[in-house]
C-alpha cells in the first residue's frame, strides 16, 4: 500500500491523473538527459579541442596521418605539442597579453566586442626545418551559418604558408567547397600587404582571379555569399592583427 | 498485470513477418511515403546515411517498446505529447552519444539528427502499432521499420555517392586519371549532390519495387 498504488487506481481520465502523469514524466526525463549530458561532456570536449588542434596543424600542412592514426587524440597532442612553440595574445596594439592562452580564447566573443578590448589569439608554430610560422584564427559568416579557419603567415608577416577553412553547414558540392584542399591551396604564397606595405588582404574574385596576382584567389562557382563571406571574415580578421604584423616586421628590421 | 504467459515463441510467424514486411511490402518510405525529408537531406554520401539509418532504427525499437511498456497507462487526452517527450527524450541521447563517439559522422549529420523526431515513421508506428501492441512486437515493429527506412537510405546514399562524387564509403572508386581535369572525359554528376536527385532515385526505387510486386499498385 503506497502512493503508487494510489496512483495506479486512479481515474484515468481525471484531470489530476493528467497532472501528475505529464509531472512525473517530465521529472524523469529530465533528471535521465542531465545525466547523460554530464557524463558526456569530458568526450565531447576532447572531441572539439581535437578538432580545433587539427585544424590549426593543417593549415601549415601537419595534420596528415590523424584520420588514420590509431589513437586520433594521442597523434593530435603529440603533433600539437612537437610544432606549436608558443601560443601567443596580443591585443589591437599589437601588444602581448599576458595570462591568457591562445588556444582557449573564444574568437566568436572576442570579435562581438569593440576593437580596443579584444584579445587575438597567434599561435606560434616552428617547422622541421627551424623556420617559423604565424597561425592567425579568422571567423566570419558564411551564407548558412558560421565559417572558420586558421591562416599560417610566413615569419615576413605578409606571405601566406596555408590556410585551411571550415563551415557549419554551408551547401554541399557549393559553398562547403571551401574545406577543399584545391580551394585551400591557392591561398599559398599570396601575401596580404601589397608593396607600399598597405593591408590589402586576399581577394577571392568571381569569374577567375590572375594567376600572377598575389593578392587573389578564385571564387567558387555556384557558391558567391560564401566566398564574399570568406573574402571578409579574412580581410576583417587579420586586420585585427595590423600592429601586430607591423612591429614584428620592425624587429626583423632592426 | 496479465498472468497469462507469453506462449508464443519470440520469433514466431507473425512476429518475423513484423520485421520483414515493412522491409517490402510495408516499407515506410517507399510504400507509405513517410520520412522523406531525411531521405533527402542525408543521402549525400553513404556514411552518414547509414548512421541515420542505425539512429533511427534504435529510435524507432526503443520508443516503440517504451511505449508499449506505458500504453495502458498513459492518459489519452496527453498521449501525443506524452510520445513526443519519449522521442524527443531518445533522440537527444542518441545525438549526445555520436557526438560523443563519432564525431566527425555528428558533425555531417548536424540538425538532421535532431530532426528524427519530426520523423513521421517513429510517430507513425508509435499511434499504428505500440499504442495497441505489447512491447516485443512493438520492439520488432520498430526495428522493422527502422531497418525499411535505413535500406532505403542507403541504397539511395549509394548511388548518389558514386555518381555524385566518384567514391563509395568516402574511398575513390571511379579513378581519378579519367576526370576531365586530369584529361580524361569523365565529370562527377553535381545533381547528384543535390535534394532533387534524392527524390528522382526515391521515385526509381518505388517504380522497382511496384514492377515486381503488382499487389502494391493501386486499382
Amino acid at each position: 500500500m503506497g502512493i503508487l498504488d494510489n496512483f495506479k487506481k486512479m481515474d484515468r481520465n481525471s484531470n489530476l491523473y493528467t497532472f501528475l502523469y505529464a509531472s512525473g514524466m517530465v521529472i524523469l526525463v529530465a533528471a535521465l538527459l542531465a545525466i547523460a549530458a554530464t557524463s558526456l561532456k569530458p568526450a565531447q570536449q576532447k572531441n572539439k579541442e581535437t578538432e580545433k588542434k587539427i585544424d590549426i596543424l593543417k593549415s601549415f600542412g601537419k595534420a596528415e596521418g590523424a584520420d588514420k592514426a590509431a589513437n586520433k587524440h594521442q597523434f593530435v597532442e603529440e603533433a600539437f605539442k612537437k610544432y606549436i612553440a608558443e601560443q601567443i595574445v596580443v591585443n589591437s596594439k599589437g601588444d602581448k597579453v599576458e595570462g591568457l592562452e591562445a588556444f582557449k580564447v573564444d574568437l566568436k566573443a572576442e570579435l562581438a566586442k569593440p576593437l580596443e578590448q579584444r584579445n587575438l589569439p597567434i599561435f606560434k608554430a616552428q617547422l622541421d626545418d627551424q623556420s617559423i610560422k604565424y597561425i592567425i584564427p579568422v571567423r566570419g559568416r558564411g551564407l548558412w551559418g558560421p565559417i572558420w579557419g586558421y591562416i599560417a603567415l610566413n615569419d615576413d608577416m605578409n606571405t601566406i604558408f596555408g590556410a585551411t577553412f571550415a563551415h557549419q553547414g554551408e551547401t554541399p558540392g557549393l559553398g562547403a567547397e571551401i574545406n577543399t584542399v584545391e580551394f585551400q591551396q591557392q591561398f599559398i604564397g599570396k601575401s596580404i600587404f601589397d608593396n607600399n606595405n598597405k593591408f590589402v588582404s586576399v581577394s577571392v574574385v568571381k569569374g577567375g582571379a590572375d594567376k600572377s596576382n598575389p593578392h587573389a584567389v578564385d571564387a567558387i562557382s555556384g557558391g558567391t555569399i560564401t566566398s564574399v563571406g570568406l573574402q571578409e571574415m579574412v580581410y576583417d580578421c587579420l586586420e585585427n592583427y595590423q600592429s601586430f604584423f607591423n612591429k614584428q616586421k620592425n624587429i626583423g628590421h632592426e | 498485470m496479465s498472468d497469462i504467459k507469453q506462449k508464443e515463441p519470440w520469433f514466431s510467424a507473425k512476429n518475423l513477418k513484423l520485421l520483414t514486411e515493412p522491409i517490402d511490402a510495408k516499407n515506410p518510405i517507399t510504400v507509405l511515403v513517410l520520412g522523406i525529408c531525411s531521405a533527402l537531406a542525408v543521402t549525400v554520401k553513404l556514411k552518414p546515411a547509414l548512421v541515420m539509418a542505425i539512429s533511427v532504427t534504435v529510435v524507432t525499437a526503443f520508443s516503440n517498446l517504451i511505449i508499449s511498456m506505458m500504453r495502458n497507462s498513459i492518459p489519452n487526452r496527453i498521449r501525443i505529447i506524452v510520445q513526443l517527450v519519449i522521442i524527443a527524450a531518445l533522440v537527444i541521447l542518441v545525438d549526445e552519444i555520436l557526438k560523443a563517439y563519432v564525431y566527425d559522422v555528428s558533425k555531417q549529420l548536424s540538425v538532421f539528427v535532431g530532426l528524427i523526431i519530426t520523423n513521421c515513421i517513429i510517430m507513425g508506428r508509435l499511434e499504428a502499432f505500440a499504442l495497441g501492441n505489447k512491447p516485443w512486437p512493438s520492439f520488432l515493429d520498430g526495428i522493422g521499420n527502422g531497418v525499411g527506412y535505413g535500406l532505403i537510405l542507403v541504397v539511395v546514399a549509394f548511388f548518389r555517392e558514386l555518381l555524385g562524387s566518384g567514391t563509395i564509403w568516402g574511398y575513390r572508386i571511379i579513378p581519378e586519371s579519367i576526370y576531365v581535369k586530369s584529361g580524361g572525359f569523365y565529370e562527377n554528376n553535381g545533381m547528384m549532390i543535390l535534394p532533387p536527385m534524392a527524390l528522382i532515385l526515391v521515385g526509381v526505387i518505388i517504380w522497382i519495387q511496384r514492377s515486381r510486386n503488382k499487389s502494391l499498385i493501386e486499382e
